[in-house]
């Protein structure tokens, strides 16, 4: 409830004070009152002094001196030894991996040559690997899917993505999954390993990019760098959970019959962890694609930079079309790797499934008539090169762009009067607020309130960061990609509220909407920027409405998930004692699942940060423009690394106090 | 009594830091378990232990939950570690074996049946029993061929491919007594292993163990809540309370001369007439005795006595192991042995018990 704390005082501030006489308040309370007024006083009569704003292409000495770091990078790339013996071969390893997959996957992107492997081989290959780890049903929605890739003529660039995805994935479990099993095993080793973890995952895709182009250069290599460090979390995580999740007498009994660690570990760990593995390769895999198609921004091939190409020009139909591939791509790895979990489960194969016998002369066969595949698809063209006469990509591109053109022209008294509505009446005046308030007062008022939430300590890890966002030289910026994310998360937590209250009492709301939200938190935040894009066009409107959109599930789910946890005992009660429904959600179930709601603010918030960010592509400023500027223009590469750590700091920040909110006492006092 | 295959002495659990000061402290070790864990924070859960299970016996460790037992049974595997003391198999000292010793102990000496069974839901029936043969390393076809024969004694024969999950709770139990039995150990210990079945199959369950005994002659070590499985299945009976031993007899010694009140209020639900024998209630010889008077062995439960006693004529003499005469019984001392069974005064029961086994001691 990060967002209430700080919108409530100025709310609160008139009533506060008359009915003060008649309700003690609490001293937290009145410390977030307090910070409210002073916030508001600092406003009105402070007004536009001392904003720390900074123009776009002007540059601190901060700035200045990350720049020419960057050129000492440049110029000692060769001579220096962690380079030359740490990251240099480092990247060479992994961009050999990336090359491998890309040459076996997607070949030359100009089909001049006959490829490794064609692209009837590519889809042949992986509807087996489909068929092999999942079932028949996500077998024919590969092979589906794939080709479609090839009418859509994004066949190549959807190899790419795959095969970065692939590589990044296979790096993730080489590492993940060990150290997964060393965090489920040993309890030192799991508390080193969960604050790195945290850390890791709050922080937005985003920021990863441009430390890592600094160290190993623009390209696929760095690209699978990142996704790695993005991907890797949730399969430790799962990995661990899964291992310390096995019942504490199974584990005696093994024990008690003798076993070794190493035993212990093959016959009883890793089997009876198998299922909670393979869904924290899901949540990898699905984190991989992510990272992958931002990571166009560093010159990673693949959809992710035809969508980026096409929305630096504006070009809907592209966009609309390559997202829709990532789209795809997403639903196929979803399908797939939860088809794989569920042939995890300990009893699957006894369901009226094929017997091994079967199932191993069947794959047999199917592998055969695959290879043959593949044998085609290197000798004849048509299966080589997907034929041109078949792509409907442009077709595709055009009906979008002309239905987008349609839109914001015979709609435009709608889209454009919502979307300056809003704007106007809304996003101005608090982005105002927030920007032309004097950087101290404001600074001041937000450390007043995490010391209300969460005494000295958070007061110190705020101080810290707001500080280290002041120092930066980018406390203006900061500001205004703060405006557009808290207007976002008071949006997301209305319709989390809303939804999830729905979904929380009623099973068969819960049912209807549940595999929405699932598939709407498998999409790559990418592709969230582009439908938007084409109702609103260009500007920070459009990156908070695809900002609500991507953060909406996660708040939903969380807060349904509360909701329904509620002891249907205290429920019953209050209905038998003659509640009405509004009074048991109101007095009750709100009140009951303050907590849940509080986290499902926290992890709504990072979502939305984490899109705000990303709205740069779109026409958001702030922190988000200095980053994408940075890899454009050299000039202004420091300033985008120095927005890059900006983000971090501001993610810690919010998600502090937003934690501290969800952990501080419940007061007694609920009616 | 056979040389004892386990033996464990002066043993104690203390938990909580510095829980091992406790035993070689003669300040600390003086003081009751409240006392201690309000002087030290430490929870003891078994305080200076000392008792022998011979081969071939069933010994039974009987308490309310929280009594120290589960623990105790655990001591003596380290699969919970002692705080100190000696549990002695075969001579040799568990706590001071290595890692190696102790991992061949748990494989061919003791082996455990679990209360929530502790079976791995990914393997089938028989890739659980043959488990512990697996963990051993022996080959493939002969652990495959010693778990069918398992099977087949804990009854199981026919669902050798079925997941646990599949069976119900008395069936899973089977798995995991064959899983024990597959090492064919010299020892099995049980906690608690029918507290979780429902009491038709914990009955059935229960005549199962019996009969494995009678066929294998194992050594068992069974911890339970339950005083009527105690009895049941029990040689000797151990009675702890607050992780101490209160008292340690054969079922009759219990029921008959029980150490203390508490011990009293336990056995006074217990139907005397199928615990105690004869010689519980066997009285001097009267005059008008007639010397031909039907006689019944010492060791006869005074249940089975009843159609003689109530069709003879006469009292029926009551001789020991030697045949020697020690005494008479009639219907009226087995009618006070029934009577006293229903009541719930644990003192009067108490009372006659230890009148007549002073009588029958003298």
């Amino acid at each position: 409830m990060a967002t209430l704390f700080r919108a409530r005082p100025v709310l609160a501030a008139g009533p506060g004070t008359t009915a003060g006489n008649r309700r003690r308040i609490s001293r937290r309370t009145a410390l977030l009152l307090g910070a409210g007024a002073l916030w508001l006083l600092g406003y009105l009569f402070l007004h536009g002094t001392g904003t720390l704003a900074l123009p776009a292409s002007e540059l601190t000495d901060l700035h200045r001196s990350l720049n020419h770091f960057n050129s000492w990078i440049a110029e000692n790339r060769a001579g220096n030894p962690v380079f030359m013996y740490v990251l240099t071969p480092l990247r060479g390893a992994v961009g050999s991996v990336a090359g491998f997959f890309m040459a076996v996957f997607a070949a030359s992107p100009t089909g001049q040559v006959i490829p490794v492997m064609g692209w009837l081989g590519t889809v042949a290959v992986l509807t087996w690997v489909a068929f092999a780890v999942g079932n028949l049903r996500v077998a024919l929605l590969t092979a589906v899917v794939f080709s479609f890739f090839g009418f859509q003529g994004l066949f190549v660039d959807a190899a790419y993505t795959f095969a970065l995805v692939v590589t990044a994935v296979l790096l993730t479990l080489l590492a993940g999954i060990p150290l997964g099993v060393l965090a489920g095993i040993s309890s030192r080793v799991q508390k080193v390993v969960t604050p790195v973890l945290d850390f890791m995952q709050t922080m937005p895709s985003f920021v990863y990019l441009a430390p890592l182009a600094l160290v190993f250069l623009i390209g696929p290599a760095s690209a699978v760098i990142a996704t790695v460090i993005f991907a890797a979390p949730p399969v430790i995580r799962l990995t661990s959970h899964g291992i310390r999740s096995i019942p504490e007498n199974t584990r005696e009994a093994s024990d008690s019959l003798g076993t070794t660690g190493w035993q212990r570990l093959r016959t009883l760990q890793l089997p009876m962890a198998r299922r909670t593995i393979v869904m924290g390769i899901n949540q990898s895999t699905m984190a991989a694609l992510s990272m992958v198609t931002i990571a166009a921004l560093i010159a990673a091939p693949g959809l992710g930079q035809v969508v980026v190409v096409a929305l630096q020009s504006l070009d809907v139909g592209t966009a609309v079309n390559s997202g829709l591939g990532i789209v795809l791509m997403a639903i196929v790895l979803d399908r797939v790797t939860t088809a794989a979990s569920q042939r995890a489960e300990p009893g699957a194969r006894r369901s009226g499934r094929l017997s091994g016998r079967t199932r191993f002369i069947v794959l047999s066969a199917a592998l055969i008539l695959t290879l043959g595949l593949v044998q085609v698809s290197r000798t004849v063209m048509w299966a080589a090169v997907f034929p041109q006469n078949l792509n409907v990509g442009p077709a595709i591109s055009g009906g979008v762009s002309a239905a987008s053109d349609w839109l914001q022209t015979n709609l435009y008294f709608l889209t454009h009067s919502f979307q300056e509505s809003v704007t106007i009446g809304i996003l101005n005046p608090f982005q105002s607020l927030l920007t032309d308030t004097p950087f101290f007062v404001l600074a001041a008022a937000i450390a007043i309130a995490a010391f209300a939430v969460g005494g000295w300590k958070l007061a110190a890890v705020t101080s810290f960061c707001l500080a280290a966002i002041i120092s930066l030289g980018l406390w203006n910026d900061t500001m205004v990609t703060l405006a557009s994310s808290l207007l976002a998360i008071i949006v997301v937590m209305v319709l989390g509220v809303v939804f999830g209250v729905a979904m929380g009492r009623s099973s068969r709301i819960d049912q209807a909407m549940r595999p929405m939200l699932d598939a709407g938190q498998t999409m790559p935040a990418f592709v969230y920027l582009v439908p938007f894009l084409g109702l609103f066009g260009a500007n920070r409107f459009t990156a908070i409405v695809a900002a609500i959109i991507y953060a909406a599930p996660v708040a939903i789910k969380i807060t349904a998930d509360g909701i329904a946890g509620i002891s249907p005992t205290v429920v019953e009660a209050a209905v038998s004692s003659g509640s009405t429904p509004w009074q048991v959600i109101s007095k009750v179930q709100l009140p009951m699942a303050r907590k849940t709601l509080a986290l499902a603010a926290n992890q709504g918030l990072m979502y939305v940060l984490a899109m705000v960010v990303i709205g740069a592509l779109v026409g958001a400023g702030g922190l988000g423009y200095d980053v994408v500027a940075g890899f454009v223009q050299s000039s202004v590469f420091g300033k985008g690394l120095a927005a890059g750590l900006a983000i971090v700091f501001l993610g810690i920040l919010l998600d502090r106090i937003t934690q501290a909110a969800a952990a501080a006492p419940v007061r007694k006092r609920i009616s | 009594m056979n040389s004892p295959v386990i033996s464990v002495r002066n043993l104690w659990k203390v938990f909580g830091t510095g829980g091992e000061k406790v035993p070689g402290n003669a300040g600390l070790s003086g003081q009751s378990s409240a006392e201690l864990l309000e002087s030290t924070g430490c929870v003891t859960a078994v305080r200076n232990m000392n008792f022998d299970v011979a081969k071939g016996e069933v010994f039974v460790v009987m308490g309310l939950s929280g009594s120290g037992k589960s623990t105790l049974i655990r001591c003596l595997t380290r699969l919970i570690e002692p705080t100190s003391g000696q549990v002695l198999v075969d001579g040799r000292d568990v706590l001071q074996a290595g890692t190696v010793e102790l991992r061949e102990l748990r494989r061919r000496k003791m082996s455990m049946v679990f209360q929530h069974f502790g079976l791995l839901p990914h393997r089938t029936v028989l890739d659980n029993v043959s488990y512990g043969l697996q963990i051993r390393g022996t080959a493939k076809k002969e652990r495959e061929s010693r778990s069918r024969e398992i099977i087949e004694l804990v009854g199981l024969k026919g669902y050798e491919q079925h997941y646990p999950d599949q069976l119900s709770g008395g069936m899973q139990q089977r798995v995991g007594l064959g899983r024990a039995l597959a090492g064919d150990p010299d020892t099995i210990l049980f906690d608690e292993p029918f507290s979780a079945l429902d009491p038709l199959i914990r009955r059935d369950m229960q005549a199962e163990v019996i009969r494995l005994h009678k066929e294998m002659g194992k050594t068992m070590v069974f911890v339970t809540h339950d005083l009527s499985e105690a009895l049941k299945l029990g040689d000797r009976i151990l009675i702890m309370r607050d992780g101490e031993m209160v008292q340690m007899g054969s079922g009759d010694e219990l029921v008959g001369s029980p150490a203390d009140s508490y011990i009293a209020d336990f056995v006074s639900e217990v139907p005397r007439a199928d615990v105690l024998t004869l010689k519980w209630i066997t009285g001097p010889v009267a005059a008008g005795t007639p010397s031909d008077a039907p006689v019944l062995a010492s060791t006869t439960l005074i249940r089975d006595a009843i159609p003689l006693v109530s069709g003879a004529s006469s009292p029926v003499l009551v001789a020991d192991g030697g045949g020697r005469i020690m005494g008479q019984i009639d219907r009226d001392s087995i009618l006070a042995a029934i009577h006293s069974s229903g009541s719930h005064h644990p003192a009067t029961p108490g009372k006659v018990a230890v009148g007549a086994s002073k009588e029958s001691a003298a």
